[in-house]
């Protein structure tokens, strides 16, 4: 695989007509993308995170999200499990986790994924993966379908369900708008315990792992977002298993639109083949209805024969 | 002249234009708190259930059901079974009132129903399932168009537009055919980008065929059981080929509906012995989906069988609404009943009672459209001057 | 045309694209050819 990667990006190196091989080589069966180099992503490290909402706080305050009735500084939120809405890009909840003695919060947010579900789900192309890794809404384009709603594995896009005639997708975008001029986005800029890390995701997972190495019996030995639904761009380290803070590890690791393509690489099949099946059986039908008649027409021929 | 008022009063006030008639000012008024308020007024439509009954029944089951128009013709046109002919017309005008009402339906259920459009006209998303379904339907409702426009054309007198109409059955039945599999299959692949969210028991990498093998039972069955209702309705408007013929249609619908319900009966357990998931059948979710395969899959294939061993025309006619309830409980289960299984019940979807009446509102105007139609148009009878 | 695609989702949007044009071309295509190919049937004007 990795040869091939190789070859073909010296192909595309020789320039010019060089990338017509290199494309027909890529397309040449066992396709693989290793999705946008240098992209960045934000490592969440939940046994830093202490649960003080200053992240959905900043968050609200640089995507000019409404403020919510009950203050950033209220921890009774915290007592009832939330998730995303179209007001709050991004939570944090608060679980109680069985041997371990306080509780353990967790930041809920897009996870952008390399593959992302509802890019691969929208008929519109309103998603896009973009080459900061961040995963971007255009909503000039959306037509309000929430198939990205239905396909998302992590339940992130929210509806504005009142709105009466411009209602959007809502969901995190990494602060698409400030990690292009080189901001933080808001979150990380406001977590006061350096929960949150903004980086290039290959140097995150080197981050992580050394973490782990360097800490042992702290961390549960797996780095949520590697390879979950082909791997994300946010990532998570824990000390606490990720399904004791309401984290699905039953996602497996096939990128959402691997999911889709079996049943949509049947579509053409059936538009090429099924008219040709379908006349072939009109063709045997109308041949035998031409022959029933002739056999009939013999035997009325013959019968006045008889009768002559 | 105050005897005829009077009689006019009376011919119009008919308790099906009573009834139907207050289901559409009802309807009006919620569609009004729809397009005016939104979504959020009149359904229980939430970040977690994005789809409810309106995609659930509306769309999926509506589509299932509208499948009679391809089903029939095919069998007429391409598999030469003429003497299925007189069923055409009927299969394919409530094919035609079935897909017009599924996309009268979305503009209810999208954000921006004007938009509707855009994947066609602004950015194509080729990836997404949705983007083949919405392109099949509406070229499928072009073509259900094209298929049944002789009969208005008829109604009217236009000789010559009709022909050229006439003349374009057999491509036209080759098309619909073609565009028919494909989009109810994919209706079912929207699901496949769902594994964490729809129960194990109903996702299968089979989905499509699933439902596109179901959705030819839903068709056979709608059939005979409009042909059933039509025959009680509107039996003064049937011709005597018509007349002549239902039963033969009867009994050889149901006969295929029989062994296309085996053929489902033997894929959906192959399902389950390819996902390994013999051992959820016990669970409440189990039972639930024992309920319809035995219930609502096997049971009516054998009743057909029998209905058609014995010639009992009022059994396969039973048989048949039967059919059309399973399909119903299929789609709903796909969409509504075992998604978001995994969710704590508070997070778990119920419809609006508005959602349930504008689904009622949509129906009634397909009948009332129906009635319309069949009681001015030649459909149940061959026009007299148009015998082919 | 020459694109390096970082992504599946894509690459698999821009050869989706492509098919869907073919899928329209050749419905008409094989519909063409069926008129060529049963142009010259004996049977073709009584049946037709």
């Amino acid at each position: 695989m990795s040869i091939s990667r190789r070859r073909f990006l010296g192909w595309v190196g020789a320039a010019g007509m060089g990338s017509v091989v290199g494309k027909s080589a890529l397309a040449a069966g066992n396709k693989h993308f290793d999705g946008y180099h240098e992209s960045l992503g934000v490592l969440h490290d939940i046994s830093l995170c202490v649960g003080c909402r200053s992240c959905e706080a900043a968050c609200c305050k640089v995507n000019e999200l409404p403020v919510p009735d009950k203050p950033f500084t209220d921890k009774h939120v915290l007592d009832e499990e939330r998730r995303t809405t179209a007001e709050a890009y991004t939570v944090v909840n608060k679980y109680g986790v069985t041997g371990k003695i306080g509780p353990s919060f967790r930041k809920i947010q897009c996870n952008h994924c390399a593959e992302p579900a509802c890019a691969s789900a929208c008929f519109v192309k309103a998603f896009k993966k973009t080459k900061t890794g961040a995963v971007t809404y255009d909503a000039s384009v959306c037509v309000g379908c929430r198939y990205c709603m239905i396909a998302c594995p992590f339940e992130i896009p929210a509806y504005e369900y009142n709105e009466s005639f411009t209602p959007r997708v809502m969901k995190c975008t990494m602060c698409h708008p400030r990690i292009t001029k080189g901001q933080l986005p808001g979150c990380v800029e406001g977590c006061p315990m350096e929960a949150l890390t903004l980086g290039k995701r290959e140097d995150l997972l080197k981050i992580a792992r050394e973490r782990i190495r360097k800490y042992p019996g702290k961390y549960i030995d797996h780095i949520y977002g590697e390879t979950e639904m082909g791997g994300t761009n946010w990532l998570y380290l824990s000390n606490v298993p990720f399904s004791d803070i309401g984290m699905r590890e039953d996602l497996g690791v096939t990128p959402a639109p691997e999911l889709t393509s079996g049943a949509l690489s049947v579509v053409p099949l059936v538009a090429g083949l099924w008219p040709v099946f379908l006349m072939g059986i009109y063709a045997i039908s109308k041949r035998k209805e031409i022959v029933f008649k002739e056999e009939l027409d013999e035997a009325a021929h013959s019968r006045t024969k008889e009768d002559i | 002249m105050s005897d005829k008022a009077a009689i006019d009063h009376k011919t119009w006030f008919t308790p099906f234009n009573a009834i139907s008639g207050t289901i559409i000012i009802i309807g009006i008024v919620i569609s009004i708190l729809r397009f005016t308020v939104g979504l959020g007024a009149v359904t229980h439509l939430s970040d977690d259930n994005p789809w409810g009954l309106w995609i659930g029944f509306d769309l999926l089951v509506g589509v299932a059901l509208a499948a009679g128009g391809y089903v029939t013709s095919a069998a007429v046109y391409l598999f030469g079974m003429k003497k299925f002919h007189s069923a055409v017309r009927p299969a394919v005008l409530t094919g035609f009132l079935g897909y017009s009402l599924v996309v009268f339906a979305l503009t209810y259920d999208v954000g921006r129903p004007w938009r509707l459009p855009y994947p066609f006209i602004m950015q194509q998303g080729t990836t997404s399932l949705l983007f083949e379904v919405a392109g099949c339907v509406a070229l499928y409702l072009t073509v259900l168009f094209l298929e049944f426009v002789p009969a208005p054309l008829e109604w009217l007198g236009f000789k010559k537009v009709r022909e050229l109409a006439v003349k374009l059955t057999l491509p036209l039945t080759v098309l619909g055919v073609v565009l028919s599999t494909l989009h109810q299959s994919s209706l079912g692949a929207l699901y496949l980008i769902a594994p964490s969210k729809l129960h194990p028991l109903w996702y299968s990498t089979y989905l499509p065929v699933f439902f596109f093998v179901s959705s030819i039972i839903a068709g056979l069955s709608m059939v005979i059981y409009e042909s059933a209702l039509s025959h009680h309705y509107f039996a003064d408007k049937m011709d005597a080929a018509h007349l002549q013929e239902s039963e033969g249609v009867t009994l050889g619908f149901g006969k295929a509906a029989s062994l296309i319900l085996a053929g489902y009966f033997t894929i959906k357990v192959m399902g389950i012995a390819g996902g390994d998931h013999w051992h959820l059948l016990g669970t409440p979710y189990g039972l639930w989906f024992l309920v319809e395969m035995i219930g609502f899959v096997a049971l009516p294939s054998f009743l057909y069988a029998v209905g058609v061993r014995n010639k009992d025309v009022t059994l396969i006619k039973w048989t048949a609404a039967w059919t059309v309830l399973g399909i119903v409980i299929n789609r709903l289960n796909v969409s509504l009943i075992a998604f978001n299984w995994h969710l704590p019940s508070a997070r778990r979807y119920f419809p609006h009672w508005m959602e349930i009446a504008t689904s009622v509102f949509i129906v009634t105007i397909g009948i009332v459209l129906f009635r319309f139609i069949v009681t001015r148009m030649p459909v149940f009878y061959e026009h007299p001057e148009y015998k082919d | 045309m020459e694109t390096i695609y970082y992504t599946y989702q894509d690459f698999y949007t821009h050869t989706k694209g492509i098919l869907y044009l073919l899928m329209i071309v050749s419905l008409f295509g094989i519909a063409g050819f069926w008129n060529f190919l049963t142009g010259k049937d004996d049977d073709n004007k009584e049946n037709e």
